[in-house]
């Protein structure tokens, strides 16, 4: 029992064990905040066809909202690669790492 | 203040917030940068109503009289030319011609505001360069006029001297913003390269901020007075406890902060701003280093009212405006003390109070970053408002002494100059047509250039007057606009008075001027009209008290059999 605390503890001090779904979850947080929508509920598939507050202009804020959350900083070359949002959970998740 | 919340300010409700026209014309994507404006307006309660114009369509919205800009008719246009783009064009020109770039953009530029003001009735705020530095040069681009760090910094330049000319033309100084948070924090170049914006989410807000308070400040929107708190504040230390060797100021411990913050507030009182002291203390001792300390920046002369107690802040505060009769949401507060600053705020409406850091060493330049003394219009009096609200305390002791009112009134000796606007009056009556709200029937707002236009205006008739009596002078106080509506009838387009002389018989004194120019002139009636506002309640039964009858939604009064009203102002 004690083992697994210590190394949960450690897994979110280097915040380089997140899953997938975590990232995914906390992207959805920032989703809802920035576009202020509280039934966003995004997945792997989802694009910015599917959220109609998600244009050109709010997808900016968007990316500048998730740098800022997990500290990470994307090229201009990414931002405009992810053709969804799986894409840009696993663009985060190398970044993170 | 975070653009998001900006945002999410956007879907508020706008009813009954003031309707202000707005357009604003870039050469980068502006969609962001109005959203934000927009959204900051709501925190000053204006219901901005911008128009955007496509980007990079500066040049045609203002050259082509048929644009959306002219069917807009913006009551101010923002112009917000980019850095980057005037890079691109720089770059762009033959090596010969890049040291006349500064030059002959600013011709282009007054071309551009000359074809808008010839067309539209608009305030411009032009947004200055927030500077690049290409390298190209290197440090050696700053002794050479054709580097692009060298002609940019003279666009700057050449853009202030044509706003000192130029009454409707006003800066906001994006440069100033960059220098305060960085070329970092401006500016995000991913963004730049995706979007064409040049502008970073996070600075939006201070940019907004900056167009905002010049915004607030064409609307009468001011801060004119800074009351001081005494210890830990103005000098470092308790003066009751530490005594006068012992406060911190000029050279003693961390006295430098005090100093520096203590000439900061004296270059305000120089250009206008008033200054009152409110301390707990006994005000003896809280004047002693005022009289007394040498290294004081600040002394008595400087204060326009002094109330140093052990009552509560908040009554203080109350009295302090009794005695300067302006609005609360015109008085900045500094305190160090979180306690006070809560109660000043919890008890006096729209006063601000900015939250001090904790260390004394950042108060200045904390301070700096607020910019809380926006305005736009300066005049000479400004100088001397101390003295004036110094001697209207001498005025007030004066009247105690009195029983009647009209030999109290009758002892003052009160002169007023009567004269149409001119060129030496004209800045005053601008700006106080800017910055009067109590006193204001109808709430009009007059630039320079438009009190310029007036004098000569046929059809209108101007009238400025002064105050002065044996206390002192008051100068310029009171504006009168009239407007020939038939060869019968005189409007009072309009009518604002400085608070200061309430209650000297100035009103008697216009309306006989008024209604005698009426007569001499063959109008048979005076018409007045009240538009109230949050701030002019003051003036609701103005007309009514002086013998106007109403008449819909206007007041009339026959001039023909009108007789002179007692008053106590000779004319000078």
């Amino acid at each position: 029992m004690l083992l697994i605390i210590k190394i949960k503890n450690v897994s979110s001090i280097k915040n380089n064990n997140m899953t997938k779904e975590d990232i995914l979850q906390q992207v959805n947080e920032v989703f809802i905040d920035v576009l202020d929508n509280e039934d966003i509920n995004i997945n792997n598939e989802t694009t910015a066809e599917d959220i109609e507050e998600w244009d050109s202009l709010s997808h900016i804020q968007l990316v500048v909202a998730i740098e800022k959350h997990f500290k990470v900083r994307f090229t201009s070359s990414e931002i405009q690669s992810w053709k969804n949002v799986g894409e840009m959970v696993d663009c985060i998740q190398v970044k993170a790492a | 203040m975070e653009f998001n919340y900006l945002k999410k300010n956007l879907k508020k409700d706008f009813t009954g917030l003031k309707k202000i026209k707005v357009s604003l014309l870039s050469d980068t994507a502006s969609q962001l940068l109005v959203q934000a404006i927009r959204g900051y307006g709501y925190e000053y309660a204006y219901d901005l109503d911008i128009f955007e114009a496509d980007f990079n369509q500066i040049d045609r919205q203002i050259m082509d009289y048929t644009s959306e800009l002219y069917e807009h008719k913006a009551d101010i246009t923002i112009i917000f030319e980019s850095s980057h783009k005037l890079l691109n064009k720089f770059n762009k020109l033959p090596a010969d011609q890049k040291k006349y770039y500064a030059e002959n953009h600013i011709e282009h530029l007054d071309m551009l505001i000359k074809t808008l003001s010839a067309k539209l009735k608009t305030k411009i705020i032009y947004l200055n360069l927030a500077e690049i530095n290409d390298t190209v040069y290197g440090n050696y681009a700053n002794k050479l006029n054709n580097s692009f760090v060298f002609q940019q910094r003279k666009f700057n330049y050449l853009l202030m001297e044509k706003a000192a000319i130029t009454p409707e033309l006003f800066i906001c100084d994006l440069s100033a913003i960059q220098n305060l948070y960085g070329k970092k924090q401006l500016f995000s170049p991913s963004i730049y390269i995706n979007t064409e914006m040049v502008l970073s989410i996070d600075i939006l807000p201070k940019v907004a901020h900056g167009i905002l308070s010049i915004i607030a400040a064409m609307n009468g929107r001011m801060n004119k007075c800074i009351i001081l708190d005494l210890d830990n504040t103005t000098w470092g230390g308790i003066i009751g406890d530490d005594g006068i060797e012992n406060i911190q100021v000029g050279t003693l411990g961390i006295g430098k902060a005090f100093t520096e913050l203590q000439y900061w507030v004296k270059s305000l009182q120089q250009r206008g701003i008033i200054i009152a002291v409110c301390s707990k203390n006994t005000e003896s001792v809280a004047k002693e280093p005022f009289e007394k300390h040498p290294d004081m920046v600040l002394r008595l002369e400087d204060i326009a009212v002094f109330v140093a107690n052990w009552e509560n802040k908040a009554d203080n505060i109350r009295q302090i405006q009794s005695i300067l009769n302006i609005g609360f949401d015109s008085m900045v507060f500094l305190d160090d003390n979180p306690f006070e600053r809560n109660i000043v705020r919890d008890n006096i409406p729209g006063i601000c109070v900015p939250e001090l850091p904790q260390d004394p060493a950042e108060y200045l330049q904390y301070l700096y970053s607020l910019n809380l003394f926006e305005t736009i219009a300066v005049s000479n009096e400004d100088a001397e408002r101390t003295k004036l609200y110094q001697t209207e305390s001498k005025r007030v002791i004066q009247q105690q002494k009195f029983t009647n009112e009209d030999d109290f009134l009758k002892d003052l000796n009160m002169l007023s100059i009567v004269e149409p606007f001119n060129k030496f009056n004209t800045p005053r009556v601008a700006q106080l047509s800017q910055r009067s709200n109590q006193f204001n029937l109808r709430t009009v707002r007059y630039t320079d250039a438009d009190i310029e236009a007036l004098a000569t205006a046929e059809d209108f008739h101007t009238f400025s007057f002064t105050l002065e009596d044996k206390f002192g002078d008051n100068g310029l106080i009171c504006v009168i606009i009239l407007k020939k509506e038939n060869d019968t009838t005189l409007f009072i387009d309009t009518w604002f008075m400085s608070c200061r002389v309430l209650k000297r018989g100035m009103e008697n004194f216009v309306l006989n001027t008024i209604a005698n120019f009426a007569k001499e002139n063959g109008f048979s009636i005076v018409k007045g009209e009240y538009i109230p506002t949050a701030k002019n309640e003051m003036v609701k039964d103005h007309y009514k008290n002086l013998g106007f009858e109403e008449s819909g939604n206007f007041w009339t009064l026959n001039a023909t059999d009108y007789k002179n009203k007692k008053c106590f102002i000779n004319k000078k």
